[in-house]
C-alpha cells in the first residue's frame, strides 16, 4: 500500500515530489545493497543477461551446487513494472507496511510437521525494504511481508543471516522468489494459502496459521460489528417505543431496507429465518470493503479482494441455500416436471452443475470487483512512476502526479460504490438463491 | 499474463459482459421513464440481472487464465 499513501502525500502536502524521489532512491539503494551483498559483485546492467541464463541453468538441474547465486535479475534492467507492483499490494502479508522500512508486524504462527510450531513477531525477520527480511528463521524468510519456508532441507535451521532475496526466471517464464545463502541459491516453496492453492501453489510442507493482515482486518471488522449490532440491540431494549438515537440511527434505515428490499421480496413470509444470514454476509462484506478502501494501517488489507475469503462465504451460502431446499427444488433439480424425457437427461446435469456454478459466481463477482478495483488504483498511482522514470525525470514526475491524482480521486469514488453494489449484490443473490430453494409450489 | 490469447480471451468477456449490461442498463432507464413509480423494483431487478450477466463474463475471464 506503499503507493497508495504515496498519493496521499502528494494530495496533502507540496513537498509530495520530493518523498516520490526519496522513495526510489531508497529502492535503488536496497537493490544495490543486493548486489553488494551477492557473492560475486557484478554490474547487473552490463550483464543482465548473463545472469538470466546462469538462472536457467540453475532451474535445469534443479540444484544450488555449482556456483554462485545473483539476487537480482529480472527487475533492475527493466525498472518499474505496474503489474508486479499491483500485485505484490493486492496480495496478503505479515506485517502492514507504514512507510519505507517501518512496519506494523503481526503474529507468524507456524507448523510443520517435521519441525513443528513456530511462533514468533514477524519483526524478528528484520524486514527492509520491499518486505524482504534479512534473517532466516528455521528455514522460514519472509519475502514481500508474507512467509515462505525454503525447500532445501539441508538449509540451516535457527537464525541465519540471509544474503539477498531475488527471483529467477523458470523455463515456462513465470518468475519465482530465492534466497541467496552462502553462495548458493536456495528455491522457497510456495505460500500456504488457499487461493495459492487453488491455482497452482500445491500442497506445501508447512501450514501458516498466522495472523495476517487479512486475518487482522476480519478480525478488527468482526469487533467492530458485534459492538455496533449489541449496542445497537440493547438501546432497542432500553428504549422501547421511543425515536432511534445515535448509532441506532445509522443502522436501522440499513437494515430495513436489507428487510425490505431483500429478505421480503425474495424469501417471502418465511423472511425471518434467513435476515439474520442476509444481514451478517451485507455488514461483513460491507466493513471489509470500506476497511479496504483505507490506504493506512487499519486498512489496507483487500480481504474482500481474495479468493479464500469469498470462497468461504459463498460456501456459506452454498449451505444455507442447499440445507433449505425442499422438496419442490430438488424436484425441480433433478426431475424437472412438465417437460419430455429427453429434455430431462439434458436439463438434469445442467441444474446440477448450476447448483456449484451459483456460489462459484458468487466468489467470483465479489473477488474480482474489489481486486480490479486496486489493480487500476495502484496503476494509476504507478503512472507517476512510469512518467518519471522512477524517480529519474522530475518534469514526468509532475506530468505523473498531474494526471494521476485526479483519476485516482475518480477511481476512489467509483470503488467506494462498488463497496455499496458488491455487498447488496451478493446478499440479494444469495437471497434469490434461498428464496429458489424454499419456493412453496403454486398450482 | 502479458500480450497473448489470454488477454483476447479476456477483452472478449469485457465485450460481451458490457454489452449485455449496456442493453440491461438501457431498458431499466427506458422503464424507469415510463414508470416513475416503479423505481426501486426496476432498480432492484436491473442489479440481479446485470450481476447474472456479469457472472457469465467472469466465468468466461476464469477460464481465460486458466486454460
Amino acid at each position: 500500500m506503499r503507493n497508495i499513501l504515496l498519493i496521499f502525500a502528494l494530495i496533502f502536502s507540496t513537498s509530495g515530489m520530493l518523498l516520490a524521489q526519496d522513495h526510489d532512491h531508497a529502492d535503488h539503494s536496497d537493490d544495490a545493497t543486493h548486489q553488494e551483498e551477492s557473492h560475486e559483485a557484478h554490474d547487473d546492467h552490463e550483464h543482465g543477461t548473463a545472469a538470466h541464463d546462469e538462472h536457467s541453468d540453475h532451474a535445469e538441474h534443479g540444484d544450488h551446487e555449482h556456483g554462485h547465486c545473483f539476487c537480482d535479475s529480472g527487475h533492475a534492467e527493466e525498472g518499474f513494472i505496474v503489474s508486479e507492483t499491483a500485485f505484490h499490494h493486492i496480495g496478503d502479508a505479515n506485517a502492514f507496511h507504514v512507510w519505507g522500512d517501518l512496519y506494523i508486524p503481526l503474529p507468524c504462527i507456524l507448523y510443520a510437521p517435521d519441525h513443528g510450531w513456530n511462533v514468533m513477531m514477524a519483526s524478528k525477520f528484520d524486514m527492509g525494504g520491499h518486505g524482504n527480511g534479512a534473517l532466516a528463521i528455521d528455514r522460514y524468510v519472509i519475502v514481500h511481508g508474507g512467509v515462505m519456508r525454503i525447500e532445501d532441507e539441508s538449509f540451516p535451521m535457527g537464525e541465519v543471516a540471509i544474503e539477498c532475496i531475488g527471483h529467477e526466471i523458470d523455463e515456462e517464464g513465470s518468475e519465482h522468489p530465492i534466497v541467496g545463502y552462502n553462495g548458493n541459491c536456495y528455491q522457497l516453496e510456495s505460500k500456504s494459502t488457499l487461493d495459492q492453492g487453488v491455482f497452482g501453489g500445491g500442497i506445501t510442507s508447512y501450514y501458516d496459521f498466522s495472523i495476517t493482515k487479512n486475518v487482522f482486518t476480519m478480525l478488527l471488522v468482526f469487533v467492530l460489528l458485534l459492538w455496533m449490532f449489541t449496542s445497537v440491540a440493547k438501546a432497542y431494549k432500553k428504549r422501547r417505543g421511543q425515536a432511534p438515537r445515535g448509532m441506532q440511527g445509522l443502522m436501522e434505515p440499513v437494515i430495513l431496507f436489507i428487510q425490505d428490499e431483500v429478505a421480503k421480496p425474495f424469501l417471502g413470509a418465511k423472511y425471518g429465518r434467513y435476515l439474520p444470514f442476509l444481514l451478517s454476509i451485507f455488514f461483513f462484506i460491507l466493513g471489509l470493503n470500506l476497511i479496504g478502501q483505507v490506504p493506512f494501517f487499519p486498512g489496507s488489507a483487500n480481504v474482500t479482494g481474495n479468493l479464500g475469503v469469498t470462497f468461504v462465504l459463498a460456501l456459506f451460502t452454498f449451505f444455507v441455500v442447499n440445507f433449505s431446499g425442499n422438496k419442490h427444488y430438488w424436484e425441480h433439480v433433478f426431475w424437472m416436471p412438465g417437460v419430455p424425457a429427453w429434455v430431462k437427461t439434458i436439463l438434469t446435469p445442467v441444474e446440477f452443475l448450476g447448483l456449484f456454478i451459483k456460489p462459484f459466481t458468487l466468489m467470483l463477482r465479489l473477488f474480482a470487483n474489489i481486486t480490479a478495483g486496486h489493480i487500476v488504483i495502484i496503476s494509476f498511482v504507478g503512472l507517476i512512476f512510469i512518467f518519471g522514470n522512477s524517480g529519474e525525470s522530475v518534469g514526468g514526475s509532475t506530468v505523473g502526479v498531474l494526471a494521476s491524482v485526479p483519476l485516482t480521486m475518480f477511481m476512489m469514488a467509483i470503488e467506494l460504490l462498488v463497496a455499496f453494489i458488491q455487498a447488496f449484490v451478493f446478499t440479494l443473490l444469495a437471497a434469490s438463491y434461498i428464496g429458489a430453494a424454499i419456493e412453496e409450489p403454486h398450482h | 499474463m502479458g500480450g497473448s490469447i489470454t488477454a483476447i480471451g479476456l477483452a472478449l468477456a469485457a465485450i460481451g459482459a458490457g454489452i449485455g449490461i449496456g442493453q440491461i442498463g438501457g431498458r431499466a432507464m427506458d422503464a424507469i421513464a415510463r414508470q416513475p413509480e416503479a423505481v426501486g423494483d426496476i432498480r432492484a431487478n436491473m442489479i440481479l440481472t446485470a450481476a447474472l450477466v456479469e457472472g457469465a463474463a467472469l466465468i468466461a475471464m476464469v477460464l481465460a487464465y486458466i486454460l
